[in-house]
């Protein structure tokens, strides 16, 4: 997997709350097979009118945020479906790092397996960004846990295990395989006792 | 010092803790048993074969067919390609891996989270997970079941563990009971739970369900509480196993039988409860002593109203939020729909009785008790999908299917179906649905598809009189 460790870019402003799954990809691209090519699809019902064209009122089609790979937005982000795909989408994209006061729970954790660092910061630090950042530059550096932008810096909390994953591009199938001794002594020990 | 059911299922699934465990290092936790389907699965296999691993345990994984298979005749060959081609990964990835697999022609076929406890897979204490969100209904058993992603889904394949930071513990306690409430359902319930808690009210715990409100419900009644747990962001719901539990595992297929399953049912009931209330994180009391019908009107599962009410004005749902304000004035601009009106006055165009939430036998036989006689509004079209094909049978020797048929609904084979459109079965723009689904998303079941989720009893009264009814004058 592709390691994270620091970036140095201006945000997109995505200004809403509990942004779903659904939203981010729409169920008819989970019929691929692949786990590349979901870019373009990405918010695809947002994006895009019924005949195919773009939609100019959102954030993602305006000229004056393209390329940008920090997204800022707003409290539960990823909430709904487990689709991977959501996140596949993002990475496609372009997007490294999603700035938001919360995540989903299964969207978070999916977010590490693939490069992508989602930052959760304090309610009134996500405001600031939203007035401030338009056209400044957010420094975000995994490892000092901090965002930086005009001239504030704001800390944030991300588990050790997260952080090494993203640090080192860790295979965390390969990580687990290696504790198959303890794997084995506790399917025995699950054997040789009750069945529950 | 006391734990609660969840701690215990917890403890007894840790294979493997770094030392510093409260410092920032996961837990490497067990799985009993992996569900898997067609959607969520194909990319979790290729990683493995690009890795040349294998599944560690094919006998612990069980995988069918449901997000898009079709729901008309399953003898026809399947139209959409691409659905096809992920029908048919599945079946090849489940050969080449030994895995026992429920496919669409299956006399088992079914959603994921119906067949996984009509074949008696899912049991108290054991850990379940599947890569779809909704696989918190099996908590409902007093199992730990969690939705994961694909990469997982592969984890698990590969090694049978999943590393996970543990969860706090929130427990939502019900005074009062809705037995001989006629025209309320366990959708209620929980409909009004997630209005209560709001959509990121669970987020980072497992919610036990408890109280008088929860021990006098069905297993039917109780899986649909424990699978909209996830719509209040928890990552797991959790229900203690008691008489009612067990009665229901007899006699399934793949659960353990006679002496064993006896000797099993004394050990869950020695083990799998929470030892006192104040073991928990944190506790809610909801009373449902004044529950009425719900009806969502907007797009997330936490707008919600009684059936008695109005549409709220943003600034009234948003209570001084203007986040919620503004997200509450999109989900009315999507939705169509102008503050002020008696939701008992939106007409509305579909009607879907279906999905992991609401299409256990018992929700189907709901819903037909109120269609008896009478004949779906001609404005409307309205179709049931089964949960899986054993729901159907079993609602076809009841002459259920009749009443449906009769009153003009659409018979169909099982699936998920409109729950979210991945197969043809889809809400056109802007048709409004009374759905028994679990999520009201902008396009969930369809681009520009507007739902309203509600109970079975209350689809079918809608279907009935082509707007939404306070159903309990029907009785
Ligand atoms: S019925 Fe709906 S919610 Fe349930 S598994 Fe299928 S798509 Fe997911």
């Amino acid at each position: 997997m592709k390691s994270f460790k620091f970036i140095c870019d201006k945000a997109i402003p995505l200004d809403m709350i509990n942004v779903d799954t659904d939203q981010i990809i729409p169920k008819q691209f989970l019929k691929m097979v692949k786990k590349e090519g979901y870019g373009e699809f990405l918010f695809y019902n947002w994006r895009y009118q019924n005949d195919g064209t773009l939609l100019t009122d959102f954030v993602l089609n305006d000229k004056r945020y393209s390329g940008r790979r920090i997204l800022l937005t707003r409290d539960n982000f990823g909430s709904g479906s487990s689709r991977e795909h959501a996140v596949w989408a993002l990475r496609d994209f372009g997007i490294t790092v999603l700035i938001a006061p919360s995540f989903a729970d299964i969207f978070y954790n999916n977010c590490f397996k693939n490069g992508i660092l989602p930052v959760q910061l304090e309610r009134q630090n996500v405001e600031f960004l939203f007035k401030n950042s338009e056209n400044e530059d957010i420094v975000v550096d995994l490892d000092k846990q901090k965002v930086v932008c005009c001239d504030h810096s704001f800390s944030f909390l991300i588990n050790e295990f997260h952080k090494r994953m993203l640090m080192q591009g860790l295979d965390e199938i390969g990580l687990t395989l290696e504790l198959e001794s303890a794997i084995v002594e506790y399917e025995s020990k699950r054997r040789n006792h009750s069945s529950a | 010092m006391g734990r609660t059911l969840f701690d215990k299922i917890w403890d007894s699934h840790v294979v493997f803790q770094e030392k510093d465990a409260a410092n920032g290092n996961p837990s490497l936790i067990y799985v009993d048993c992996h569900l898997i389907h067609e959607v969520t699965s194909p990319q979790a296999f290729a990683g493995l074969k690009q890795h040349g691993r294998k599944v560690r345990r094919p006998d612990l994984t069980f995988a069918t067919m449901d997000h898009n298979v079709p729901t008309t005749n399953r003898s026809l060959p399947v139209i959409d390609g691409d659905s096809s081609i992920q029908m048919h990964t599945l079946r090849e990835n489940c050969t080449e891996f030994g895995i026992t697999l429920f496919d669409m022609i299956s006399p088992q076929q079914g959603i994921v989270h119906v067949i996984g406890p009509e074949l008696g897979l899912t049991l108290p204490g054991k850990t379940i997970v599947c890569g779809d969100s909704h696989t918190s209904t099996h908590g409902a058993f007093g199992a730990f079941a969690l939705g994961i992603g694909t990469s997982d889904v592969e984890h698990v394949l590969a090694t049978q563990c999943l590393w996970m930071y543990k969860p706090k513990s929130l427990s939502i306690k019900f005074t009062g009971t809705i037995n001989n409430r006629p025209g309320i359902s366990a959708k209620d319930i929980i409909l009004s739970t997630i209005r209560h808690i709001g959509i990121s009210g669970g987020i980072g715990s497992v919610i036990e369900y408890t109280g008088e409100g929860i021990s006098t419900l069905s297993m039917d009644q109780r899986m649909t509480i424990c699978n909209m747990s996830i719509e209040g962001g928890a990552r797991a719901g959790l229900i203690a196993p008691d008489e009612v539990t067990f009665d229901y595992i007899r006699g399934r297929p793949l659960a353990p039988s006679g002496e064993e399953l006896e000797k099993t049912i004394e050990y869950w009931k020695s083990f799998l409860a929470t030892d006192s209330e104040t073991c928990h994180d944190k506790s809610v009391n909801m009373d449902l002593s004044r529950l009425v019908p719900q009806v969502s009107w907007g797009t997330n599962p936490s707008m919600v109203v009684d059936v008695t009410e109005n549409i709220p004005y943003p600034e009234e749902f948003a209570d001084g939020n203007v986040e919620q304000e503004k997200s509450a004035k999109r989900a009315l601009e999507y939705m169509d729909l102008k503050p002020g009106v008696p939701i008992t006055e939106i007409d509305i165009d579909r009607v879907f009785i279906g999905s992991c939430t609401n299409a256990r036998l018992e929700d189907l036989m709901d819903a037909s008790k109120l269609l008896e006689g009478r004949t779906v509004s001609s404005r409307v079209n309205a179709m049931v999908v089964p949960g899986s094909q054993s729901v159907k049978r079993a609602a076809e020797v009841r002459g259920i299917d009749r009443i449906f048929k009769d009153a003009g609904f659409d018979w169909r084979e099982s699936g998920c179906s409109m729950c979210l459109g991945m197969n043809p079965d889809v809400l056109a723009p802007k048709q409004r649905c009374a759905s028994t689904s679990n999520r009201n998303f902008e396009g969930r079941q369809g681009v520009g598809g507007r739902t309203h989720l509600v109970s079975p009893i209350m689809a079918a009264a809608a279907a009935v009189e082509g707007r939404f009814v306070d159903v309990r004058e029907w009785f």
